[in-house]
């Protein structure tokens, strides 16, 4: 049994130390938002932010959360209430099939966080983890520019956040 | 009285005009006359290729080229214990490169590190190798580079403390370390031998790294490829005490070399990333060479390397430690590759032949577990993530210690912890110079890999 800090809650969990937190997100927590897709930490489609930093909870054993903050897109926003980065990848219907997007926006929004202006460049090197085999690549880029701008008007800030202040 | 204290008084006269005259005979080196730049048509093709080869086998472009940096235009800071060099501007453009040097300017600062103006280089630049190189073959190099792209790009200022900021102490070094022409061929080997001994103890400068280096800096020849250190990693003992749990052989620094991967030693990362990537590129023959080279240099034993890759091996099968955190961390972050059974290079290594865990220095291994292994862009290559951000240095810290215990029969780590925070510091100050120049493997040559 461990506590596990989720999008700002605490929640108590039944898992081996070894068991990855996509384990736990998808099947103890039921937060569907990360995605199987690799298994190895090849793929991106499992991202979550940890303390501020993107992360690929597949190759994540829960041990290493001890005491940390975990927050996965749910915890960004809701279908009634998006955050700025749902939002701007609504507006440029950046997913095809979608199973990448939701890694893509963890790391986006990891990135928005320390950098609120990232050039092209900079988003095109922190997505390089993250495979799309839709090919949506050109809007991705353009949601997360968009999400700069969004964020540049809005509280950037994560619901997480909100509730853990 | 007078007399004597007259003869003393000339004996020491000329004795100082005699110092004077021989230090001025040392230090003192001649500008050189300046040339027009050539034009490249001035050059056959053919010896502009020969000379492409050879800045591949000599790695010019690792030390030459920034990341994001135009090719060959200098910049790269090179960290060393006496500060930090700069490396220089080899393109042909007039003012800022070498376009107004002649071949013979050139040939002078491969032979003995000194630039055309006549001032003394650092040995950073290891014309301690170089002067072994052949008329020939620098005369292949200088084609190469006059037919570059010129680009305009100043020397960046070296920030070294005195007295190694004076140049004229560099004499003093290549007195005591500089050996012109040391390589004389081995007629008791074969030719493939003396082409591999040729260029290693020459162009391709292997000892560079692979030699640790005494307090002035000089690769000590007594201990010539015994390990030793580059841009924050540990470049491994190559000779007789290297730490591979499975001995080298010359087929498999071929195929390392050759194609970056080895299935018993697994695949080339941090500096030696860039050096495969180059020598990916040159005549088989010349990496054959080398790999024949280095494996005698290596005495790799050939009759026993099986029994001791499925040595190796079986120690990773020894039962779980007391170690409980690294035993869970490797179960999820490492195992699901690492134990895949999947093809190689994309399953991951079998850690029990992981030279990174069996060497004593464990800076290697800290720096590809923080930063993982990055993709060649265009290659099928391996792959690995990194766990910067997702293990703290005590958990990183279990981690390392669990797979020493577990797939080396080496002792346990000291001072994990501050190799591991300095692993972490140098990873993102990488990070930080690389933004802005965008990903790491946006380097004008897409066949470079990044550097993590």
């Amino acid at each position: 049994m461990m506590t596990l800090k989720v999008n700002g809650r605490d929640h108590q969990v039944e898992a081996e130390a070894d068991t990855p937190l996509l384990y736990v997100l998808r099947d103890d927590l039921k937060l569907n938002a990360a995605k199987f897709g690799c298994g190895l930490g090849q793929c991106g489609a499992c991202t979550v932010i940890v303390d501020g930093k993107a992360v690929l909870s597949c190759v994540t054993p829960v041990v290493l959360l001890e005491g940390k903050q975990v927050t996965t897109l749910e915890g960004l926003g809701s279908v009634a209430a998006p955050a700025p980065i749902q939002r701007a990848f609504m507006e440029e219907q950046a997913a095809q099939c979608g199973y990448c997007i939701a890694g893509m926006m963890m790391r986006a929004q990891a990135l928005l966080q320390k950098n609120s202006k990232p050039t092209d460049e900079q988003i095109r090197a922190e997505l390089e983890p993250h495979l799309c085999r839709c090919g949506t690549h050109m809007r991705i880029l353009r949601a997360v520019h968009r999400a700069a701008r969004l964020m540049d008007t809005a509280d950037a800030s994560t619901t997480a956040d909100r509730s853990a202040r | 009285m007078t007399g004597t204290v007259r003869i003393v008084a000339s004996v020491v006269v000329v004795a100082l005009i005699a110092i004077v005259a021989a230090a001025f005979v040392i230090v003192w080196r001649p500008a050189l006359a300046v040339i027009d730049p050539p034009a490249p048509q001035a050059f056959d093709a053919a010896l502009v290729k020969k000379g492409r080869d050879l800045a591949a086998i000599g790695n010019c472009s690792d030390c030459h080229t920034a990341r994001g940096g135009r090719n060959f235009s200098g910049g790269v800071p090179v960290q060393t214990p006496f500060g930090t060099v700069f490396s220089s501007n080899i393109t042909p453009d007039a003012e800022t490169g070498i376009g107004q040097w002649s071949e013979a300017a050139f040939q002078r600062a491969m032979r003995s590190g000194v630039n055309r103006q006549g001032q003394h280089l650092y040995p950073t630049f290891p014309y301690d190798h170089f002067t072994n190189v052949s008329d020939e073959d620098d005369r292949a190099l200088y084609a190469f580079l006059m037919t570059r792209q010129p680009v305009r790009a100043p020397a960046r200022e070296n920030q070294l403390s005195f007295p190694f900021n004076q140049r004229f102490t560099l004499a003093g070094w290549k007195l005591l370390f500089l050996r012109h022409g040391t390589y004389r061929p081995d007629p008791k080997q074969s030719a493939e031998w003396n082409r591999g001994a040729y260029l290693v103890e020459g162009l391709a400068h292997c000892g560079a790294c692979h030699t640790p280096r005494n307090a002035l800096g000089a690769e000590r020849v007594s201990a010539q490829f015994a390990g030793g250190d580059v841009d924050n990693w540990h470049a491994y003992a190559i000779n007789d005490r290297s730490h591979s749990p499975v001995p080298w052989t010359a087929d498999a620094l071929f195929a390392y070399l050759r194609h970056g991967f080895d299935p018993d030693h697994g695949t080339a990362r941090g500096p030696m990333a860039e050096v495969v990537s180059n020598l990916s590129s040159v005549p088989p023959g010349d990496v054959r060479a080398i790999a024949v080279y280095m494996a005698g240099v290596s005495g790799a034993r050939a009759a026993d390397r099986k029994e001791q890759g499925a040595a190796a091996s079986a120690r990773s099968e020894k039962a779980a430690q007391s170690n409980a955190a690294g035993s869970s961390i490797y179960a999820a972050a490492c195992a699901s590759c690492h134990e895949s059974g999947r093809p190689l290079p994309f399953g991951g290594v079998n850690l029990g032949l992981s030279t990174a865990i069996s060497s004593p220095d464990p800076r290697n291994l800290a720096n590809i577990v923080l930063s993982g292994i990055r993709p060649v862009e265009g290659e099928r290559s391996p792959i690995m993530p990194g766990f910067a951000a997702s293990m703290n240095d005590e958990q990183a810290s279990a981690l390392l210690n669990y797979l020493r215990a577990r797939f080396s029969d080496q002792p346990a780590w000291t001072g994990l912890d501050k190799t591991i925070a300095e692993a972490r510091r140098t990873q993102s100050a990488a990070l930080q110079t690389s933004s802005g120049l965008g990903p790491g493997k946006a380097s004008p040559d897409p066949a470079q890999r990044g550097k993590p």
